[in-house]
């Protein structure tokens, strides 16, 4: 089932969603969506990761053994990561510091992880990077999304520039405090995901269990 | 093939070459990054004492940053046990930190003088004083370094006060690593903003300063020695109040602030 170049960097965007289908990389989703900029640089940052780590995992594949092959993922995974962060902090000072440990905690991201194992270690470099990039831009769309609408209603501005004047500053908008706490991400994630699923019927699940009819005694 | 693969042999080549090559990476990236870290760190320490300070600092361009700092902040190394000026150190480059942790240039702290929980402090620091704008050299405000542990990690950071030597200017932390979003707050502005016009000292003196657990009580006569505590922070909190309570004593800056009440108000003779 050799599949389109296009679908497999597509794909992850909408179709297989790392976060709102494969509901992995929650933490950070809720840690770093407080305002747009930081959503965008680990955005950034995690696409970096996740393509350069499946195309230099994909292209030693075949000399992993098998025995260690995770540990070798994990180096790998973990040398980008510091690498990402030593340029973060040397180019983008105020976001690195404002990202605090999350950076650091791509290395434990499990989508970066997931698609090492599941897609990099069967395929070849190309499509690795191609799946790379699409998951990255898969978990972009997800943090962007969230990090404009929290920083929006939240804070009534756009990566920092005001965009509804609050009324604390002789404006009109009341800000919503509930969008800058950690739930307020998971009641979007919710959202985000009916919204997909009632556009992409196929995503919906079969509920697991029902609830037996009520049965009269006697 | 696929045996050769997996035989012991290979399995130790292909660990130590991944991690010869991922060190090289990793070691590469830090030492080619480390001089525009350090300069940022630097940069970021300037912007927050001018900060702290009151001096609007958070939107300034870097050389913005410089500049100010340049014209309204003065650096002193004083000697913490004294409470006088060491003219032998230059406050440019030295470094109070890496004296904390040379024996020469530091003592160890007994169990219970280290409320701060920093082991060993130094016998000089440096301090910072911002002077007015229009040139006269007048001492706005006098910034002192302080550290303590938290929850996780030692937070570094600043307290300002007037030439009145009791009334806080600012106070905030540019390094630490509290949880985000419950110790992480001492960044919070409305938290810094709290506190503006607290007085330290009560009437001999003494420090006296507290982040009390939930709100302050308006009327209550100590409201103007306390500061709202941080929600889900206590540890934070606590290390904050003992930091303070450790940096304005005796062991800290105590015998310099002492010095300056009786030279009348911290209006510093110029050397």
């Amino acid at each position: 089932m050799p599949r389109q170049a296009t679908d497999v960097l597509f794909d992850p965007v909408f179709k297989n969603n790392p976060v709102v289908l494969q509901m992995l990389g929650i933490c950070s989703a809720l840690a770093v969506t407080t305002n747009l900029n930081t959503a965008l640089v680990m955005s950034i940052a995690l696409t970096s990761v996740i393509t350069l780590s499946n195309l230099s995992i994909s292209m030693i594949r075949n000399q992993i053994p098998s025995s260690i092959r995770m540990i070798v993922q994990m180096v790998i995974i973990a040398s980008l990561v510091i690498v990402v962060d030593q340029v973060l902090k040397a180019y983008a000072f105020a976001l690195a510091k404002q990202l605090s440990v999350f950076v650091g905690l791509i290395i434990t991201n499990c989508i970066v992880m997931g698609r090492a194992e599941a897609f990099a270690m069967q395929n070849p470099p190309g499509r690795s990077l191609l799946d790379g990039i699409g998951n990255g831009l898969g978990y972009s769309l997800l943090l962007i999304s969230l990090g404009a609408t929290r920083e929006l209603f939240g804070a009534g501005k756009l990566m920092g520039f005001e965009v509804m004047p609050l009324v604390t500053a002789d404006g009109w908008y009341v800000p919503n405090g509930l969008f800058l706490l950690p739930p307020s991400a998971f009641f979007l994630i919710g959202f985000f995901i009916w919204a997909l699923r009632m556009w992409k019927k196929d995503q919906q699940e079969k509920p697991a269990f029902r609830i037996a009819p009520q049965v009269k005694e006697g | 093939m696929s045996s050769n693969k997996e035989s012991i042999v290979r399995t130790l080549i292909v660990a130590l070459s991944v991690s010869l090559v991922a060190s090289v990476f990793v070691a590469g990236s830090a030492v080619t990054l480390k001089p525009l870290q350090q300069q940022n760190s630097l940069l970021d320490k300037q912007r927050s004492i001018l900060a702290i300070a009151g001096v609007e600092g958070e939107r300034l361009s870097a050389d913005e940053v410089r500049e100010l700092f340049n014209r309204r902040i003065k650096a002193e190394v004083i000697d913490l046990d004294t409470g006088e000026l060491s003219p032998d150190y230059d406050p440019a480059t030295f470094d109070p930190l890496k004296a904390a942790k040379d024996p020469k240039m530091s003592e160890a702290l007994a169990g219970d003088q280290d409320i701060a929980l920093i082991k060993r402090r130094e016998r000089y620091t440096t301090i910072y004083l911002l002077e007015a704008d229009d040139g006269s050299g007048e001492l706005e405000a006098l910034i002192l370094p302080v550290r303590g542990y938290g929850l996780w990690s030692t937070m570094h950071g600043f307290i300002a006060i007037r030439p009145d030597l009791n009334t806080v200017v600012g106070m905030g932390f540019y390094q630490h690593a509290e949880t985000p979003g419950m110790g992480g707050e001492v960044d919070n502005p409305n938290w810094k903003r709290l506190w503006p016009g607290k007085t330290l000292f009560d009437a001999k003196g003494r420090p006296n300063i507290e982040i009390v657990k939930g709100n302050v009580l308006p009327g209550n006569p100590k409201a103007g020695h306390q500061v709202d505590g941080l929600a889900g922070a206590t540890l934070t909190s606590k290390g904050v109040n003992h930091l303070l309570a450790f940096w304005l004593g005796d062991q800290g800056f105590g015998p310099y602030l002492e010095r300056l009440r009786q030279d009348g108000g911290a209006r510093q003779k110029k050397d």
